[in-house]
């Protein structure tokens, strides 16, 4: 069954954890790494600031398949400290996103 | 229920186990399993069961593993003769030849100057925190034990002025920590809004708080109100943020209890029955119409008018109080203010709104024995500033007059200083240079820590290497145990020939002061600290991994804040004391009050000219606690470089780009970081980091590490604090910038001439002045 990753962003304080525990988790070298969160700076929108993380992810996402197959979480989400991420089958996407609202975003890598 | 050790049968095993330090970090006590593979730590996962954490870990855990086996780690004791200090001439010795001499050196030294020649010093947040103290006053039982930190600007204030004002321990945000079902339990409710002041959590995880439980009570609807010279990530998302000019809280505190009084919005019920002063409060309040505060603060009136009105009433209302209170020379009036909103809006020790810790605190009792253990008239020649009369009410030296009595040798200069879980040229002491300078001239230099720091090379005889969180057993103590949720169990999962700050504690206590160290081993010292509040053993702990303690609601109904049993707070008064009844026994003014930073473009206007921005510092970056995790290749490839915030607006003034090196000076000193602009700050203030040196540069002095070119501290006075001897003014200074080439165009000699600082610059003069200001308002 095809998978995606849910971020709901609004919470993404960029604090990296993704990065780290998905380079551990595969053993990655220094700077190669399944998921990125690239910089971001506040803006001025109207009257108020719009400052978002969004982590990204690359190539090398497998979805933690070794550990989804001993019912772990993937390394990301499971350390989120955010708690803002969630791999969910492709056909539950729409359901998910509607239910998150605004400022979420999915990702097939 | 999680396991405390699982075989995964590979040959590999799961350890369960709570992380305090090192590495450093105020004791969270984020849960996680290490996995051990040969003796080794070969993996990191959070545990999510942990009541708190559940699961989560930050970048500083999960990197655990690089940590302890770094090759920038000291594995075993190290000894150098006095001659080659600066120079990386280290020979290794054994456990037992390092305690030889550091034996022989204080019994030296306490025979021909005294015992209080000897000093201890210690960081922040490390457990070093609760045993650096104990081996100061029971093992080498010498008053003088503290910190390089100028005017203890950290968590001592807000302790400080909560047991004045509340006669509490540290009050924090109501988030459902205490019941095992967390946000769920029917007694808990959801702050409707949490004023987060001077406090960036996310990311400082302060005090013991797990940082982002503001995410999680975000996602259940609480909104925020940020205060802070910076826009952070939360004061972006923030109902309102009242981004003022560094420094002014007390003014702005003072304007919001005004709004709220004069407008009647403040719980009446509450300060009929339980508060002290309001009347008084009000008075001095009113002296602060918002358009004056407005004024000060830079902050606009509408936005000061909408929180205050949105504080006092919207129900339940959280407040936490960050370090900007503490690292302020008029911060303890800050903090006042800060306690006066949250018990005039009837918000202390309801559900979601600011717990109060009960009287007794974890371990308490057996610090307070450990401060006995000093006799009485070697006590007394503790080195504290008379001019500080509050400061006798806190256990430790001041730190500004330990090198005022080293530079100066009055009363008496020190033989020797021992440091534990401290590095303080490129971190906390201002103006380091001078400390540096001080240390050197010591007799016998003692260090504890992981890894080779500026500070163990710079002046250091005896190094002792202290074991990771992985490598000891213990307890962690969040809130260090003055407001404490829940205990947890550090587990010893591998070995690495280092020792824990406890260890070396009971190690040179057994040798100098043996009655005050009965225990065979750390195990038994922790059964007994925990069996009589808990009914278990540590082996018992170690079981379960977290106990958390009960908790109550409103303590001040029923007895339970003060030693006597009555309703009410442990005051004089028995009250919230929005009036102290003890500050004016130490000269201090009774009601809060504002007084403009010393350094700021109104306090200073003959150097606004020279010095035109405002500098901010300190900030915290993920990645790192304070002055520790450099040398980590997954942290510092987080964030390679120091750097320094400028705003948008004002980079191009000064010819500046993004990346380019910039240097910061004020009159007392400079440093150089690289450019980030951002609006983060606002225009006319910069912020600057703290704790930057570089362990893969040459560690030999002059350059240490090259400790001094990016250190911010360089930029700060020594000396200068408030009345109480409480705040110095790392966050509210003045500074010039200019692009530079890189930090190699750092300038050793500047400022060619000593700044001076008026000899009779006080904190009283500045209060004559704002007095005699006040009087001329007044009659206009």
């Amino acid at each position: 069954m095809q998978k995606a990753l849910i971020i709901d962003y609004k919470y993404c304080t960029g604090c990296h954890v993704c990065e780290v525990a998905c380079r551990n988790e595969h053993g990655f070298a220094l700077g190669q790494c399944g998921i990125k969160v690239p910089d971001a700076r506040p803006e001025k929108t109207g009257d108020h600031w719009s400052w978002n993380y969004v982590p990204v992810p690359t190539d090398l996402c497998d979805f933690c398949d070794a550990r989804a197959a001993q019912g772990q979480d993937a390394a990301c989400v499971h350390h989120c400290l955010a708690k803002c991420m969630e791999i969910v089958e492709v056909e539950d996407v729409s359901a998910r996103l509607a239910a998150l609202g605004k400022t979420a975003v999915c990702f097939v890598p | 229920m999680s396991q405390q050790f699982i075989d995964c049968g590979d040959g590999t095993y799961k350890m369960r186990t709570c992380a305090w330090s090192p590495p450093g970090d105020h004791p969270v006590g984020c849960g996680m399993y290490l996995k051990v593979k040969d003796g080794r730590i070969v993996g990191v996962e959070g545990d999510p069961e942990h009541p708190i954490s559940q699961g989560r870990l930050c970048t500083r855990c999960l990197s655990l593993p690089e940590y302890v086996y770094s090759d920038k780690r000291v594995t075993t004791p190290l000894r150098r003769a006095r001659e080659d200090r600066g120079f990386d001439k280290w020979e290794p010795i054994t456990w037992d030849e390092a305690m030889d001499l550091i034996e022989e050196n204080v019994r030296r030294i306490q025979k021909d100057y005294g015992n209080e020649a000897v000093a201890v010093f210690q960081g922040t947040g490390r457990a070093a925190t609760l045993y650096a103290p104990a081996t100061a006053y029971a093992a080498l039982q010498t008053p003088n034990a503290g910190s390089t930190l100028a005017g203890e600007s950290c968590y001592g204030p807000r302790c400080g002025v909560a047991n004045f004002i509340l006669g509490a321990g540290y009050p924090e945000l109501d988030y459902a920590a205490f019941f095992p079902d967390r946000y769920d339990d029917s007694r808990y409710v959801v702050p409707e809004y949490i004023v987060l002041w001077g406090k960036d959590p996310l990311f400082s995880n302060p005090d013991g708080f797990f940082g982002h439980a503001l995410i999680d009570l975000m996602k259940r609807g609480s909104k925020f109100i940020t205060v802070d010279p910076r826009l952070t990530w939360i004061g972006a998302r923030a109902a309102y943020h009242l981004q003022l000019r560094p420094g002014t809280d007390a003014a702005l505190g003072l304007g919001l209890l005004n709004i709220i009084i004069q407008e009647d919005l403040y719980d009446h019920d509450f300060v009929e029955k339980w508060c002290f002063g309001f009347d008084d409060l009000a008075a001095r309040a009113a002296e602060y119409p918002v358009e004056r505060v407005a004024e000060i603060t830079w902050v606009q009136s509408e936005a000061i008018l909408a929180a205050a009105r949105t504080i006092a009433t919207a129900k339940p209302v959280s407040f936490m109080w960050g370090l900007a209170i503490d690292a302020c020379t008029n911060g303890v009036q800050a903090g006042h203010c800060f306690l006066a909103l949250a018990a005039i809006t009837g918000n202390l020790d309801v559900p979601g709104g600011v717990t109060l810790a009960a009287p007794a605190s974890f371990m308490g009792k057996w610090r307070y024995d450990c401060s006995l253990q000093v006799p009485p008239d070697i006590w007394s020649k503790q080195i504290i500033n008379p001019d500080h009369k509050a400061y006798v009410t806190r256990q430790h030296s001041h730190p500004d007059s330990m090198l005022d009595a080293m530079e100066t040798g009055e009363p008496y200069g020190f033989k020797m200083a021992w440091f534990i879980g401290t590095n303080p040229l490129p971190n906390m002491a201002v103006q380091p240079r001078r400390w540096q300078a001080a240390f050197e001239k010591l007799e016998f230099n003692v260090v504890s820590d992981v890894v080779m720091t500026p500070t163990a090379m710079a002046f250091c005889d005896v190094f002792l290497p202290v074991s990771t969180f992985a490598e000891q057993n213990g307890i962690v103590l969040p809130h260090f145990g003055r407001n404490t949720h829940f205990l947890g169990a550090m587990n010893k999962t591998i070995e690495m020939g280092c020792k824990s700050d406890l260890e070396i504690a009971m190690m040179i206590g057994k040798r100098l002061n043996p009655s005050a160290w009965p225990w065979e081993t750390v195990e038994e010292f922790f059964t007994d600290q925990i069996k009589d509040s808990l009914g278990i053993t540590f082996d018992e702990l170690s079981d379960v991994s977290t106990v958390q303690t009960p908790f109550e609601y409103r303590k001040y109904e029923k007895g339970l804040l003060r030693n006597d049993g009555y309703p009410g707070f442990n005051t004089p008064t028995g009250c919230v004391e929005l009036k102290s009844s003890i500050y004016p026994d130490w000269d201090e003014d009774a009601l809060p009050y504002f007084i403009e930073p010393p350094f700021s473009p109104y306090s200073r206007p003959e150097l606004k000219d020279d010095f035109p921005l405002v500098l901010t510092t300190g900030g915290r970056q993920m990645t790192y606690f304070h002055s520790e995790g450099r040398h980590v290749p997954s942290l510092r490839h987080i964030i390679p470089e120091p750097l320094m915030s400028i705003n948008p607006a004002d980079a191009p003034k000064y010819g500046i780009e993004e990346g380019n090196w910039v240097c910061i000076e004020s009159p007392f000193g400079q440093a150089v970081q690289k450019a980030k602009i951002t609006n983060e700050v606002p225009e006319g203030v910069v912020h600057a980091v703290h704790g930057w040196w570089f362990p893969e540069e040459e560690g030999e002095a002059p350059h240490l590490f090259g400790t001094y070119k990016a250190n911010i501290n360089n930029l700060i006075p020594h000396h200068v604090v408030g009345k109480m001897g409480w705040g110095a003014p790392y966050k509210s200074m003045i500074c010039r910038i200019r692009r530079v080439n890189g930090m190699e165009d750092w300038d050793p000699t500047y400022p060619a001439e000593e700044y001076p600082i008026d000899p009779s610059y006080s904190h009283d003069q500045l209060a004559l002045k704002r007095q005699a200001a006040e009087r001329v308002a007044k009659e206009a």
